[in-house]
C-alpha cells in the first residue's frame, strides 16, 4: 500500500482542479457571462474561511481536552451573523458606499483619513496574521507527517520543512496570480472567490464524512456513541463559566475584525442582499461544522493509542480504520481549511501593507508628488505582491522558529485577542458621531501593548522574549504588573484574562479620549457619513476645486488608474458637466468622484494625500460643516447658499472668460489670416504679372529664359490653387456638400499610405507602430481618412522639436470604433492653445512658418462627417492627437452588407 | 435626530417591515441568552466542591450537546424566515445611489 504516494498524487490533482477553477470563474467573469458566480450561496460559502485549519483539525483536540468549550468558538460568529442587521449591514454599507479596500482603511477613513491610524491597524494585523499562518503550515505538516507514518512502505521520513516551504510557496503563487489581477481592491477577485467556495463544500462534506464514519461505522450508531461519550472522561459539562461567555464574545468579536474575515465578508460582498442568505446558511455551515466533533474526540480518545496527538484524530481515525479513501477526503479537507485561509489573509494583509505603507513611503520618496515621476500602478501593484510573498515567508518563518510546538497550538486565540482591538473603533466608529481619531489611537495602543506585555509575548514560554521574573513578579518587581495575573491575584485563564483586561481599558480610554478631545473637521465629515449611511445621500464633500488643474490631476489618475479608464473618467465627467474633451471643470463633486475612485486602488488615505497635493490643502466647505453639526440656524444656512451661488457664479465667470478669451483669440486670428491669405494671394500674383510681362514685353528670350519664367509663372499658380483648394475644401465640409466614396480597407494599410503620404522619413521622425494591433477592418471614405492622418503625420514632422523626434502610433479598439492615437515626444501644445487648434486659421505659434492653418480644422470637419472625431489628448509625452473613427460609417452599414 | 418628520402611522406592510427588522435586532440577544442557559445547569463546582455533588447534579456533555444543537438549528431557521420578510437592502442603495 503507497498511501503516501496516492496522497500526495490527489493533493496535486485537487491543487491543479482549485487553479482551473480559479481560472474558469476569472475568465468567466470577465465575459461577463457569470451570474452564478454572484450568487448568495458562493458569498456564503465563502465566509468559511472563519473554519480554518485550526478549527479543522484543532476543535477535535479542543473536545478530547475540555469538553464542549470548543463550541464557543462558533456560537460568537453565529451570534454575529444572525444579528446581521446591527453590524454587518451597516459595515457593508459603509464599505461599499466608501470603496474601502481593508479593515485598516475603513477605521483610517472613518477617523479623518489619517494614514498613522491604518499603518497601526496594519502592523497589529500583520503581527496577528503572521503566527496563524504558522498554524496553518503545522497543521497542514503535521498531516503529512501523520500520513507518512501510517505508510509501511515509506522509506525515508518527512522532511517537515520543506514540506511547508513548498506549501508556502505554491500558496503565495496562487494568491499573487489570482490576487492581483487588478489594482482596484474593490473589484471582486471572483477566481479566488470561487476556489474558497469549493473548498468550503469539500471540507464540509470531508468533516461530515468522518463523522459519519466515526458514529456508524466505529462505534456502532447514534445511541451507542451517546454511551459512549457518557462514559468518556468529557462526560460532565464543566466548562468555566467565564471561558464560556469570554471565549463566545472573544470569537464574536474576531470574526468582526479579522483582516480575512473583513475581505470576504466587506470587501468581496457583490450584493448587499446575499447577507440574507448568509444569516441562516451561515450558521448552518458552522452548526454542521461542529456537530460531528464531540464523538470524533470520545471515540477517538478510546480507540487510539495512549499519547495519540488528539488534533489529528479526524485523520488518523479513518486510516486506523482502514479507510484510505476516507483519509485521502479528510486530509483534502484539511488542506482546503489551510489553503483558503493563508491565501485570503495574504491578500487581506498584502492590501494593507501596499496601501498603508509602501505607498506612503513610495510617495514621500518620490519628492511628495504623484504628478512628477514613475508609474504609481506598477509600483503598487508590485508593492502587493511582494508583500504576499513576504507575508507567506514571514509565515514560513516562524513556523520554522517557532518549532512547531505547544507554543503555536495556543496562538490561534492568542491571535484573536490581538485583532479584537479593532473592536471598540471599528463599533465606534460606526455608531457613535463622538469618536474621534485621537480616541482610537489611544485606545487600541493601550490595548496593543496590554496584548502584547500578557498574552503574545509569554506565549513564547518563560525567558524566551520575557524573563521569568517579570512573569512571576510583574515588571520592576511589581506584583500587580504581573502579566497573566493584572492588578490583584490570577483567577482567570491567560486568555480570557489578556482579552478582558486588554478589551476594556481600550474601549474605556477610546471612550475618554474621544469624549475630552475635539476632532478636526474631516473627522466630522466621515463619523457622521458612517454613522448616518442609512440616511444620507453620501457625498463626502470636502474639496472646493478651482485651484486644481485638471490636466495634473488627469496625470496622476492615468498613474494610478491606466491611461483608458482614467480617460474614460475623466471624459465622462467632462460630458456630465456639458464640456467636450478630456478636461472637466474640477468641480467639488468631480473632486469627490475621482478621491473615491481613486481610493479603491490605493485606499482612502493615500488617494486624500494625493488629491490635496494637487488641489492643494483640503477645506471642508459651510455646506459640509452644516451637515455635521446638524444645526438649523437658518443664517448659516442662508450664507452656505450665498457662499454656493458665489462659487457658482465664479465658475461661469471663468467660462465666460474663457470663451471671451476664445472670440478674441479666433477674431484676432481671423484678422491675421486675411492679411496673410492677401499677401499669399499677392506674392504669387505679382510674380505671375511681372513674369507674364516679361514675356509678353521683351522679345529676344533664349528659349532657356523662356521655360524657365513660364515654370516660375506655373509654380506660383499651383501653389495658387493649392490654396483656393483648401479653402474650397473647407468650406465645402463646412457645408456639408461633399459625396462620401466608402471602401473597405484595412486600417494597417490605410496607415502605411499616410505615412508615405506625409513624407515621413526615417531620417526626419522615428516612427512606433505596433502592426498587430492595426489588423482592423474598416468600412469608411479611406481617402479622406488618410487626407487626416497625413494632416496630422506631417504636423508631428514640422513641430515635433525634440533632438530624436519620434511618432508613436498607438491604436485601441473600443465597441464600434477605433481610436487611433499620434503621440510625438515634443513639448506639446501649450494648455492655453489647445482650445483653439481645431479653429480655422489657427496656427500653434506665429514664430513657425507653415500653412495657412487649415489643416486641422479640415480634419476636425472630415472626421465629423465621418462619424468620430479628432481631439487633443492632454497629458501625454508630448502632442498627442486621437482620431475616433467608426468601424463603419453610420447610416451606411446596412448598405454595405 | 429627525423624528419629527417622522409619520406616527404608516401603512399596515411598512409597519410589519419595521416589527421584522425588531426582531432581526432581538433574535441575537434571544441567541446569547439561550446559549447562557447551560451555565445554569452546571453544578456549582466553586461553591460546592469538586467531589460527589458533581456528578450528581452536573448536566452531561451530552445532554448540553442535544441541547445546543437545537438552539443553534432554531436559530438559523429563525433567522432565514426574518431575513427574507426584512425590506430588501437593495432597494435602499439604490435610492442612496441616486440621491
Amino acid at each position: 500500500m503507497a498511501t503516501l504516494n496516492i496522497m500526495v498524487l490527489v493533493a496535486l490533482a485537487y491543487v491543479t482542479l482549485l487553479f482551473a477553477v480559479a481560472f474558469a470563474a476569472d475568465r468567466a467573469a470577465a465575459r461577463g457571462r457569470a451570474r452564478w458566480l454572484r450568487s448568495p450561496l458562493v458569498y456564503t460559502l465563502s465566509l468559511s474561511i472563519y473554519c480554518t485549519a485550526w478549527t479543522y483539525y484543532g476543535a477535535v483536540g479542543f473536545a478530547a481536552r475540555s469538553g464542549l468549550e470548543y463550541v464557543t468558538i462558533y456560537l460568537g460568529p453565529t451570534l454575529v451573523v444572525i444579528g446581521w442587521w446591527w453590524t454587518l449591514r451597516k459595515m457593508v454599507r459603509v464599505g461599499r458606499s466608501q470603496r474601502i479596500t481593508s479593515i485598516a482603511d475603513l477605521i483610517s477613513s472613518r477617523f479623518g483619513k489619517s494614514n498613522a491610524l491604518a499603518v497601526f491597524v496594519t502592523l497589529v494585523a500583520l503581527l496577528g496574521t503572521t503566527p496563524y499562518i504558522a498554524l496553518q503550515l503545522q497543521s497542514l505538516t503535521l498531516s503529512v507527517v501523520a500520513f507518512a507514518e501510517a505508510d509501511p512502505t515509506r522509506e525515508v521520513a518527512v522532511n517537515r520543512q520543506s514540506t511547508a516551504f513548498w506549501v508556502a510557496a505554491g500558496m503565495a503563487l496562487f494568491a499573487i496570480l489570482f490576487g492581483t489581477r487588478n489594482l482596484d481592491a474593490n473589484e471582486r477577485h471572483h477566481g479566488i472567490v470561487m476556489a474558497i467556495a469549493l473548498e468550503a463544500v469539500v471540507k464540509l462534506v470531508a468533516l461530515l464524512a468522518v463523522g459519519i464514519f466515526v458514529v456508524w461505522g466505529l462505534s456502532g450508531g447514534v445511541s451507542e456513541t451517546l454511551a459512549r461519550i457518557d462514559r468518556s472522561a468529557i462526560a460532565e459539562f464543566e466548562v468555566p463559566g467565564s471561558r464560556w461567555v469570554g471565549l463566545t464574545l472573544l470569537s464574536a468579536a474576531a470574526f468582526l475584525c479579522l483582516p480575512r474575515m473583513f475581505q470576504v465578508m466587506v470587501v468581496e460582498n457583490e450584493d448587499e442582499r446575499h447577507l440574507r442568505t448568509a444569516a441562516w446558511a451561515f450558521p448552518a455551515y458552522m452548526m454542521l461544522m461542529s456537530l460531528f466533533v464531540v464523538p470524533i474526540a470520545v471515540v477517538g480518545l478510546d480507540l487510539s493509542p495512549e499519547g495519540a496527538n488528539p488534533d489529528l484524530f479526524v485523520l488518523t481515525l479513518p486510516l486506523m480504520g482502514g479507510q484510505e479513501g476516507l483519509a485521502i477526503l479528510s486530509f483534502l479537507g484539511g488542506f482546503s481549511s489551510a489553503t483558503s485561509m493563508v491565501i485570503v489573509a495574504a491578500i487581506a494583509v498584502s492590501t494593507m501593507v501596499s496601501n498603508h505603507v509602501v505607498m506612503p513611503v513610495w510617495l514621500w520618496l518620490t519628492g511628495g508628488s504623484a504628478v512628477m515621476s514613475g508609474d504609481v500602478r506598477l509600483v503598487a501593484m508590485r508593492a502587493r505582491r511582494i508583500s504576499i510573498a513576504i507575508t507567506l515567508f514571514l509565515g514560513y518563518l516562524y513556523f520554522r522558529l517557532s518549532g512547531g510546538g505547544a507554543a503555536l497550538a495556543s496562538i490561534g486565540l492568542i491571535s484573536f485577542v490581538g485583532v479584537a482591538q479593532f473592536l471598540p473603533p471599528l463599533i465606534g466608529g460606526l455608531f457613535w458621531r463622538g469618536a474621534n481619531r485621537k480616541g482610537a489611537l489611544a485606545g487600541l495602543s493601550v490595548g496593543f501593548a496590554l496584548w502584547l506585555y500578557c498574552l503574545f509575548l509569554p506565549s513564547f514560554g518563560p525567558s524566551f522574549l520575557m524573563p521569568v521574573s517579570v512573569l512571576e513578579q510583574g515588571a520592576f518587581g511589581l506584583s500587580w504588573l504581573r502579566p497573566q495575573a493584572l492588578f490583584g491575584p490570577a483567577v482567570l485563564d491567560p486568555v480570557i484574562h489578556a482579552f478582558l483586561w486588554s478589551i476594556s481599558l481600550n474601549t474605556l480610554i477610546f471612550i475618554v479620549v474621544s469624549i475630552f478631545s475635539f476632532p478636526q473637521p474631516v473627522e466630522r465629515l466621515q463619523g457622521a457619513q458612517f454613522v448616518n449611511v442609512f440616511d444620507h445621500s453620501g457625498t463626502t464633500g470636502g474639496w472646493t476645486g478651482g485651484l486644481a488643474q485638471s490636466e495634473d490631476l488627469l496625470i496622476m489618475t492615468q498613474r494610478i488608474m491606466g491611461a483608458q479608464e482614467a480617460q474614460a473618467l475623466f471624459a465622462a465627467a467632462a460630458r456630465e458637466q456639458g464640456i467636450g474633451g478630456y478636461l472637466p471643470e474640477p468641480t467639488p463633486d468631480f473632486l469627490v468622484t475621482l478621491e473615491r475612485a481613486l481610493a479603491g486602488s490605493v485606499g482612502a488615505a493615500t488617494a486624500h494625500a494625493m488629491i490635496s497635493q494637487i488641489v492643494g490643502g483640503a477645506s471642508v466647505s459651510v455646506q459640509d460643516l452644516m451637515a455635521v453639526a446638524d444645526e438649523t440656524a437658518q443664517i448659516m444656512e442662508y450664507s452656505s447658499q450665498l457662499e454656493a451661488k458665489t462659487q457658482e457664479q465664479e465658475r461661469t465667470a471663468r467660462q465666460l472668460r474663457q470663451v471671451n478669451e476664445k472670440l478674441t483669440q479666433i477674431s484676432l486670428q481671423k484678422d491675421a489670416f486675411l492679411s496673410q491669405i492677401s499677401h499669399e494671394l499677392r506674392t504669387p500674383m505679382t510674380s505671375i504679372r511681372a513674369f507674364s510681362e516679361i514675356l509678353r514685353d521683351t522679345g529676344e528670350l533664349t528659349a532657356e529664359e523662356e521655360s524657365k519664367y513660364a515654370s516660375i509663372i506655373h509654380d506660383e499658380a499651383i501653389r495658387l490653387t493649392r490654396l483656393l483648394d483648401d479653402l474650397l475644401d473647407l468650406s465645402v465640409l463646412e457645408n456639408a456638400q461633399i459625396v462620401l466614396n466608402p471602401e473597405h480597407g484595412q486600417l494597417g494599410g490605410l496607415i502605411d499610405r499616410a505615412l508615405m503620404g506625409a513624407g515621413l522619413s526615417e531620417a526626419s521622425i522615428r516612427v512606433r507602430r505596433r502592426p498587430e494591433d492595426e489588423a482592423i477592418s474598416l468600412y469608411t471614405d479611406l481617402d479622406r481618412l488618410a487626407q487626416v492622418f497625413i494632416n496630422v503625420m506631417s504636423n508631428a514632422r514640422k513641430y515635433c522639436d525634440a533632438p530624436n523626434p519620434e511618432l508613436r502610433i498607438r491604436v485601441l479598439r473600443e465597441a464600434d470604433h477605433v481610436a487611433v492615437d499620434f503621440i510625438d515626444n515634443g513639448s506639446g501644445i501649450p494648455a492655453g492653445e489647445q482650445g483653439t487648434i481645431f479653429e480655422k486659421f489657427a496656427r500653434v505659434s506665429e514664430t513657425r512658418a507653415g500653412g495657412a492653418g487649415l489643416g486641422l480644422a479640415i480634419c476636425r470637419e472630415i472626421m465629423a462627417r465621418l462619424g468620430g472625431s479628432i481631439t487633443y489628448v492632454p497629458g501625454q509625452e508630448g502632442a498627442a492627437f486621437r482620431v475616433l473613427a467608426p468601424m463603419a460609417l453610420p447610416g451606411q452599414a446596412t448598405a454595405a452588407q | 435626530m429627525t423624528d419629527k418628520a417622522r409619520p406616527v402611522f404608516v401603512a399596515r406592510r411598512t409597519y410589519r417591515q419595521r416589527r421584522m427588522a425588531d426582531a432581526a435586532r432581538l433574535l441575537p440577544v434571544l441567541g446569547a441568552g439561550l446559549f447562557l442557559v447551560p451555565l445554569l445547569w452546571r453544578s456549582d463546582g466553586a461553591s460546592v466542591g469538586e467531589g460527589d455533588a458533581v456528578a450528581a447534579s452536573g448536566a452531561g456533555t451530552v445532554e448540553v450537546m442535544l441541547y445546543l444543537f437545537l438552539v443553534w438549528i432554531f436559530l438559523a431557521a429563525a433567522a432565514g424566515l426574518i431575513s427574507y420578510r426584512l425590506p430588501a437592502p437593495q432597494d435602499e442603495t439604490r435610492r442612496d445611489g441616486q440621491g
